[in-house]
């Protein structure tokens, strides 16, 4: 549990803001992903939480090399993917794999279920010679809990929960060690819900894989991952072990995050206090300067305007936090602002 | 027919409020329908309920559930074609709205009845400010000038917690973020100061930072304005929250109706437990969620008996048999399975 599987360093992504249609400008940057830092272990979840905007997404498709970053590097065993292209970025490929939010967009409506889970084959043919596709392919519908049987039927044949299942089927066709999950139950209803992440949790112990688990439900990423990394307008402002951050929290957004979010318990109605959060995520074209959550920080003082606090252990915790006053703080105890 | 809710015996409505105490809105074995190319959906099957004025009753379901339904035919948004309602009555003050005449109904919207959507920015028309789409009703329906309805508009939009309302009125939808979106439109259908407001899902697509926010505000204006609110959702956490009642529903139907100590202390029907049970928890960590085997049935086609009989993990012969009506158990709630005593007083 101690390798680390893969190694990300200061990766940072920006989208240019251009203006003009012949004669194009760059008036700025969407600064998506701006130094992120982090490592996952073999057979480990970690989990990557954060609102709309945060950059949590982009990093998966930066993992993925969907895109290529601005700049730092994600090592998997030892090799810059980022640096990687043509058929070494291929073989690569087929350890990290991806699972995607929407299950109605995700998979192509005109192909069989059996051509989409089988399509990964044709691309790399040495993972299932050409007469045994199918086999494996019901194999793996069976894997994920559907009937082998509907192997000829198309996507709107299956209703969202099944759909996803498709999506991790075909995720797994080439037995990867990694798969980077970005927001995979979002789209369904509880009790479905409820049913993929557990087979999330069996596939990973059958098949040991490892997960970048990214979502916005906080209850969720607690209940699957090992570890988990709070993002904010493109940065990490916290990662621990999942217990560091759900009960020791010490950067104030990961504190006002865990207070928002309901709790499925009418008896706790008023025991509980909700760190009021002012206004919105500001632009991640014009970022503030110093500690991005200054803006929206009951905390914040001239310093974090000035230096942008690194994420590191400071003294009074034991995890890293990026802010220059990282304090645990009850989460129940009363702090309107 | 046998599986209607006899509503319960009537409570006096929320006192000091200087409105008519009773039942405000009613909504009585309604029935909906939807004709499409492949055949005929049973999209509500029967749904009773009833808000009072100042109380939070919460629709909770799962998509297909038909709560969204239910709301558009109270409001006659209902798309038609294909939903056709084939039964019921929907009261307001006593009169059923869906035998009077548009006329009567379009005063009913807005002042007697508003709604706000999931969805803002699609709710907002995205060719006029926003400031105009509110004073827009001040003018048509309170007669009022195009100052003084600038007027009250930016009041609205101040009542909303607006920052700067003067000079967001002649914003654009679209120069709006998530969450003003959300509080443009709660400013919007309260402005004719409505009795009963219908939040279909009014948090579903904002962050939870947000959330919190949009949730907070909805309550203060409430309590402010004792109204009564429908908030539809399926989110158990946002109803433990803010809900006074919380009705069930499943394939078109009121499952179980109860008020929301009981409900999550007690569940009197399978499908509220399995719901219950499926949510991750934050202190449970790495534990097997159980989970509600199976799919939601396909409303073209609903199952003999109890519609939940084929996920149900306690289903008897019975059960595929016989609709279990929603009767009442105990004081104050009501369950539609044939085994709701049993559940509720079991340890």
């Amino acid at each position: 549990m101690t390798e680390n599987i893969l190694e990300v360093r200061d990766l940072v992504k920006h989208y240019p803001v251009t203006r003009g249609v012949v004669f194009k400008k760059t008036i700025g940057h969407v600064k998506a992903v701006d130094g992120v830092s982090l490592e996952l272990k073999a057979g480990e979840t970690l989990g990557v939480v954060g609102e709309s905007g945060c950059g949590k997404s982009t990093l998966a498709r930066v993992l993925m090399n969907l895109e290529r970053p601005t700049a730092g590097s994600v090592n998997y065993k030892g090799q810059d993917i980022s640096k990687l292209s043509g058929g070494a970025l291929r073989r690569l490929r087929r350890q990290i794999q991806l699972v995607m939010q929407d299950p109605y967009t995700s998979l192509n409506p005109r192909m069989t279920v059996g051509d989409l889970i089988g399509e990964p084959f044709e691309i790399h043919p040495e993972v299932a010679p050409k007469g045994s596709r199918r086999d494996k392919v019901k194999e793996l519908l069976d894997l994920v809990g559907l009937n082998p049987e509907h192997i000829n039927r198309y996507p709107h044949q299956f209703s969202g929960g099944q759909r996803q299942r498709i999506g991790i089927a075909r995720a797994l066709a080439l037995r990867p060690e990694i798969i980077i999950c970005d927001e995979p139950v979002s789209a369904l209803d509880v009790s479905i819900q409820a049913q993929v992440m557990n087979l999330l949790e069996k596939l990973q112990a059958e098949l040991g894989l490892s997960y970048v688990f990214i979502a916005h439900d906080l209850s969720v990423v607690r209940h699957l991952s090992d570890r988990v990394a709070v993002m904010y307008l493109g940065k990490i402002v916290e990662i621990g072990t999942e217990d560091e951050i759900y009960e020791r929290p010490t950067h104030p957004y990961t504190q006002a995050l865990l207070s928002a979010v309901p709790v499925p318990d009418p008896t706790l109605r008023d025991q509980k206090a909700i760190i009021r959060l002012t206004g919105d995520v500001p632009s991640p074209v014009s970022p503030p300067s110093g500690c991005r959550f200054r803006t929206r920080c009951w905390k914040a003082q001239d310093v974090c305007a000035e230096q942008v606090p690194l994420l590191e252990i400071r003294s009074g915790s034991d995890h890293p936090s990026a802010c220059h006053f990282a304090e645990k703080r009850e989460i129940v105890a009363s702090h309107e602002v | 027919m046998s599986d209607i809710l006899v509503s319960e015996q009537s409570k006096p409505g929320a006192a000091g409020s200087g409105r008519p105490s009773g039942r405000l809105l009613e909504v009585e074995d309604l029935r909906v329908e939807f004709r499409t190319r492949d055949g005929v959906a049973k999209v509500i099957n029967g749904v009773t309920y009833h808000v009072d004025a100042g109380e939070t009753l919460a629709v909770l379901g799962e998509s297909g559930s038909g709560k969204s339904v239910t709301a558009q035919t109270i409001m006659g948004i209902l798309d038609t074609p294909p939903g056709f309602v084939t039964g019921g009555q929907v009261r307001f003050h006593g009169k059923d709205m869906l035998t009077m005449s548009a006329e009567e109904r379009r005063r009913i919207r807005g002042e007697g009845i508003a709604m706000i959507f999931q969805d803002a920015l699609s709710a907002l028309n995205p060719v006029f400010t926003v400031g105009f789409q509110i004073a827009e009703q001040f003018r048509i329906r309170r007669g009022l000038s195009r100052s003084d309805a600038k007027k009250r508009a930016i009041e609205m939009l101040d009542q909303v917690k607006i920052p700067n309302a003067k000079g967001r009125f002649s914003n654009y939808p679209h120069q709006f973020s998530g969450g003003m979106r959300q509080r443009a439109m709660i400013a919007m259908s309260l402005a004719l100061d409505p009795e009963v407001l219908i939040a279909d899902e009014p948090t579903t697509a904002l962050d939870v930072t947000v959330q919190a926010q949009i949730m907070d505000l909805l309550a203060e204006l409430q309590r402010e304005r004792q109204m009564g609110m429908i908030l539809i959702t399926h989110d158990l956490g946002v109803v433990a929250d803010v809900a006074d009642r919380i009705a069930v529903m499943y394939a078109g139907r009121i499952v179980e109706e109860a008020n929301v100590y009981d409900l999550y202390a007690k569940p009197a029907h399978p499908y509220t437990m399995g719901l219950i049970d499926s949510i991750p928890r934050m202190d449970e960590r790495g534990q097997q969620l159980r989970t509600i085997k199976g799919l939601p049935p396909n409303l073209m086609n609903i199952p003999p008996g109890c519609p939940f009989n084929p996920r149900c993990p306690m289903a008897q012969p019975v059960c595929r048999e016989k609709l279990p009506p929603l009767l009442q158990i105990g004081t104050d709630r009501a369950s539609a399975c044939h085994f709701a005593e049993d559940l509720v007083n079991r340890d």
